[in-house]
């Protein structure tokens, strides 16, 4: 059982829901990222995803565009970023850590030593926005060798037979895309939605956590109740570029918003 | 020939976000479909007759020939259809298939402005609306093309990001895509891109090779030599090979190398790239070792592309086309050429394909026969030329 699964054992054993925020690695530059990572870990986050910057990311809004040309111009690597989370580890850090990655930087460094240099930096799980599970069957095999879980997506368009696909690909936990979209557009809460999570929960134990678009306590409390997490990416990225010295405030009023479960903070 | 379905040997596949593999799976259901039905392809071919003005001429290019003192020169005319390039082939079936599908909207990608051209009259000729992503840069270089767009009734949108050229563009459609999947059909312009989008195109192009063959059999008697094409996204040698493959028949495709391959400034995938995966399928491309894709360089907007459709990443390892590139300034130099010798002034992009016949002609037998797919008409490039050659502002 890696640091994901053990997360939602305990969350699902006190009635929590998970709080995973996302940070684009090296924006402004790994150092800031650090120290983002700490205080994420210190105010509760239960998953941090990091993100890794691509030159073309297809699946992402004009917030974590901004931020992935950032990063890229400051020198941050898939490489580098393996390292942070080594650093990370080794100063006793112990919150569960996700890459987002595009695949092109993890075909570039090569499948298997990738996964052996990220297990052994500490990484827990993966999302590949444009890795759909038909493509990702070595990927998925090498990646569960190393105990790394491999979190596919789904989205308000899948039908089916995506979501049993995707629900017996995927382990850790599935991302559920809210809307059909980029990260970062605008969010309804509503009862297709619902609908949806539901729908997938039918067809697997494994949590559903929902992301993309997130913004506002209000969405993240509405969502945890239908969902075993809440994914908040853009407006935390947006944040931490613009008005910085706000983002604990913000961060604390997510976590509040979201259950964090008996044994939480 | 293709082992796992959606692959051309280890090349393609769906690299895409899960929201759009359901729109995948629909097209690939459609243009099945549209393969069986008799009647949507009796209407088809009409149209390509009457309104894209199929077949186009295989013309033989007696005083190019004559001043090169090699073998013959065939010129496929696809700068003869309608609006004046290939693309209309593909971007007109695709209009017809979407409105099949019930789509109500039409997006694409654009670079040199052709492809933007063609699906623009598709979407008019449809009946649907018509949004066509396009670089910043590419927008300045081909302007005329953005006004024919706007004519057409299209909107044209500008993409500021990356490097302002045709990869950026296909990230804006695709993103588009993603969030208007619904209603929305993306008609990827070349033989790249998820599947089924690399089998599509191959198929609406597939007409130029199976033209040409059978003209130049009537003409000839006989097979040519060489076909030579350009290849940017691939789809015109595509197009013109596909009639080919099973033929001995040697193939060349040509690239873009800008200003040379040493000066990292150029688009020649399999001379300066490795594999890797992008915007939809596994192919070659430009990349750094991190796997960020790499800024390319081209005087044509249409060649200036970082990666390379997957039949082209396969055909090149089996060995059955050879790929080879022109500089920027050979490019020019075939430009002028075949605009003085024959009357004919080429697109940029076909002006490659025109280089390396400048190139292989003389090398050749007066008895040996080339056909040049000359995939576009340089009108559009004219005021970009002018300005290189400091005559100045045109337009």
């Amino acid at each position: 059982m890696n640091r994901i699964e053990e997360r939602f054992r305990r969350l699902r054993q006190e009635g929590g829901k998970a709080f995973i925020p996302y940070i684009m690695a090296g924006d402004p530059s790994l150092r800031v990222t650090e120290d983002l990572f700490r205080m994420l870990s210190r105010k509760g986050a239960d998953i941090i995803e990091l993100g890794v910057p691509f030159s073309d990311p297809l699946a992402d809004g004009p917030t974590i565009q901004a931020a992935a040309e950032r990063a890229l111009s400051g020198g941050t690597t898939l490489r580098k970023v393996i390292g942070l989370v080594k650093r990370l580890r080794k100063s006793g850090e112990e919150t569960p850590v996700v890459l987002m990655t595009y695949m092109n930087p993890v075909h570039a460094y090569g499948i298997e030593r990738f996964m052996k240099d990220a297990s052994s930096a500490g990484v827990d799980g993966l999302i590949i926005p444009d890795l759909p599970p038909d493509e990702g069957r070595t990927l998925r095999d090498i990646a569960r060798q190393r105990d790394i879980s491999t979190i596919f997506l789904l989205a308000p368009t899948s039908t089916p037979g995506r979501i049993g696909l995707v629900a017996s690909a995927s382990s850790g936990f599935i991302y559920y895309v809210s809307i059909t979209g980029i990260t970062g557009s605008s969010l309804r809460v509503s009862s297709e939605m619902k609908k949806m999570v539901g729908r997938i929960r039918k067809k697997t134990d494994k949590p559903v956590c929902v992301g993309f678009g997130v913004k506002t306590p209000g969405d993240a409390a509405a969502i945890s109740a239908f969902s075993d997490g809440v994914i908040v990416g853009s407006s935390i990225v947006k944040m931490a570029h613009e008005k910085p010295g706000k983002l604990p405030g913000y961060i604390r009023s997510l976590r509040r918003a979201i259950p964090s479960g008996e044994g939480g903070l | 020939m293709k082992k796992k379905r959606g692959y051309f040997g280890e090349y393609g596949g769906r690299f895409v976000p899960e929201t759009l593999i359901p729109a995948l799976e629909e097209l690939d259901r459609a243009f099945r479909e549209i393969g069986k039905d008799k009647e949507f392809r009796k209407e088809f071919s009409e149209l390509l007759r009457d309104y894209v003005g199929r077949p186009t001429p295989l013309y033989y290019a007696a005083r190019l020939t004559e001043h090169l003192g090699g073998a013959k020169i065939y010129l496929k005319r696809e700068d003869l259809t309608h609006t004046g390039a290939h693309k209309i082939n593909n971007a007109l079936g695709q209009a017809l298939l979407a409105k099949r599908m019930g789509k109500k909207r039409l997006i694409a990608e654009t670079g040199a402005g052709q492809h933007g051209v063609a699906t623009a009259t598709g979407a008019a000729f449809a009946g649907l609306k018509c949004e066509i992503y396009m670089g910043s840069e590419d927008m300045k270089r081909q302007a005329l093309n953005v006004f024919r767009m706007r004519l057409l009734g299209a909107e044209v949108r500008e993409v500021p990001i990356g490097s302002r050229t045709l990869k950026d563009a296909i990230n804006e459609a695709l993103r588009d895509w993603t969030t208007n999947v619904k209603t929305t059909h993306y008609v990827l312009g070349t033989v790249f891109g998820p599947h089924p989008f690399p089998t599509i195109v191959r198929e609406f192009q597939s007409v130029i090779g199976k033209e040409a063959r059978g003209q130049i059999l009537r003409k000839e008697g006989r097979l040519p030599d060489y076909l030579i094409a350009c290849v940017g996204g691939g789809s015109n040698a595509i197009g013109l090979f596909s009639g080919f493959l099973k033929d001995d028949v040697k193939m060349i495709g040509v690239e873009a190398g800008g200003l040379g391959i040493r000066s990292g400034k150029h688009a020649a995938r399999f001379a300066g790239g490795s594999v890797g995966i992008f915007q939809g399928c596994r192919s070659y491309l430009l990349q750094d070792r991190d796997g960020n894709v790499l800024g390319t360089h081209s005087v044509s907007a249409g060649l200036d592309y970082a990666s390379v459709g997957p039949e082209h990443a396969f055909l090149h390892d089996r060995g059955r086309v050879k790929y080879t590139y022109a500089t920027d300034r050979e490019a020019l130099r075939a430009f002028e050429l075949l605009s003085r010798f024959e009357g004919i002034i080429p697109a940029l992009e076909s002006a490659h394909a025109i280089s390396e016949a400048v190139k292989l002609a003389p090398t050749l037998s007066k008895k040996q026969i080339i056909i040049v797919n000359l995939s576009g008409r340089g009108d559009k490039d004219v005021a970009h030329v002018a300005r290189i050659r400091g005559i100045g502002d045109l337009l």
